[in-house]
């Protein structure tokens, strides 16, 4: 799967979800929000994610399987390609594919979010928490993490 | 019986390049930007590498960092191995991917231990709730900002392509390979005609 993520982990979404969920039921969609939620609220790099699904499936041991496995075969890829690189003085075509796949990396975010979107918000309410937060992340430089805290708030007054 | 020798590597080795940096100083530069970094680590990757230890140029890093983009797997990870690797060989890629990575996997597996115990708790349920609805927005917020650009050119081709992934993988649910088989020579077809068009 690691090696379909172009783009970031972000992009890998909508395929760890039907992954986990719509094939192997490995989790329910609620489990797979919440676990989208925890990898928001940690620090680190966002693949995480695939860690907490790995501990689900298999304990300790699937948490690190499954991190090693998205993580470790496309660093090898990377090393040898930059290598390759470094070498190569003529490099146009990176550029190339750089520029082609930016649209492509845009559209699998927007997938990613309409389907995170339809795990996580379950109410009117929902939605316009998640609206709220979308304008506020987008237009003000305010810390993230201030933003999660205060849906976590909000979720445990039991507003949502 | 070995007799303790003075080490000759620190007198032999770096008359000209620049003082080489350790295999410590790497995983802790790395963890701590890993830690940092609350939904990305990106930003302080550049802070640490760029500004703060002055490992490389700005444009070095836009450079390594464009080739880990266009490379599958997760961005920063590629970065710590590409950028481990250019500075002390296989061992630095270690040392930088170990640094990004461990840390934060002891943290989340920790979470994820509680999460399986507590996780039915009502509360908890509800806190967490109300967590992804916030995290989902702030992916909207991130896709937002990374679409800019594209809307500004207003090439029809660029938006077609965006829409077209959309659509395939987020609406219909074809799996990713698949997309990306067929999406990725398409698109880079299209980039090298639009590109022609252009110039010509």
């Amino acid at each position: 799967m690691s090696l379909f993520a172009v783009g970031g982990a972000n992009s890998a979404i909508p395929e760890i979800h039907r992954i986990a969920v719509d094939v192997n039921h490995w989790l329910t969609d609620k489990q797979f929000s919440d676990v989208f939620a925890i990898s928001q609220l940690s620090p680190g790099p966002n693949v995480l994610i695939v860690t907490l699904i790995g501990y689900q499936v298999a304990g300790i041991l699937g948490a690190l399987v499954a991190t090693l496995s998205m993580c470790g075969p496309t660093a090898v890829v990377a090393y040898y390609v930059s290598r390759f690189l470094a070498r190569s003085t003529h490099a146009t075509w990176p550029g190339i594919v750089q520029a082609a796949l930016v649209p492509l990396s845009i559209g699998l975010m927007s997938a990613s979010g309409l389907i995170v979107m339809m795990t996580a918000d379950t109410s009117i309410i929902a939605y316009s928490v998640t609206a709220v937060a979308a304008v506020l992340a987008f237009a003000t430089r305010l810390n993230p993490l201030w933003l999660l805290v205060g849906g976590g708030l909000l979720g445990f007054a039991g507003i949502l | 019986m070995p007799a303790p020798s003075p080490p000759l590597t620190a007198e032999s080795s770096g008359n000209t390049t620049p003082a080489p940096v350790g295999l410590g100083t790497l995983f802790i530069a790395f963890a701590k930007m890993s830690l940092a970094g609350f939904g990305g680590v990106l930003v302080w990757a550049r802070r640490a590498i760029v500004e703060q230890h002055g490992w490389m140029t700005a444009e070095e890093f836009n450079e390594t960092f464009a080739i880990c983009h266009f490379l599958p797997g997760p961005n920063i990870v590629n970065l710590s191995v590409v950028f481990g690797a250019r500075i002390r060989g296989i061992p630095g890629a270690v040392a930088a991917f170990a640094g990004l990575l461990g840390p934060p996997v002891l943290i989340v597996t920790f979470l994820a231990i509680l999460y399986s115990r507590y996780g039915d708790l009502e509360a908890l349920r509800r806190t967490l709730a109300g967590v992804s609805c916030v995290a989902v927005g702030l992916l909207f917020a991130v896709i937002a900002r990374m679409m800019l650009p594209l809307l500004k050119k207003r090439e029809p081709l660029d938006l077609l392509t965006m829409l077209a992934v959309f659509v395939a993988v987020g609406l219909v649910r074809w799996p990713l390979p698949i997309v990306l088989l067929v999406g990725v020579p398409v698109s880079v077809l299209l980039t090298i005609m639009v590109r022609r068009r252009s110039g010509a």
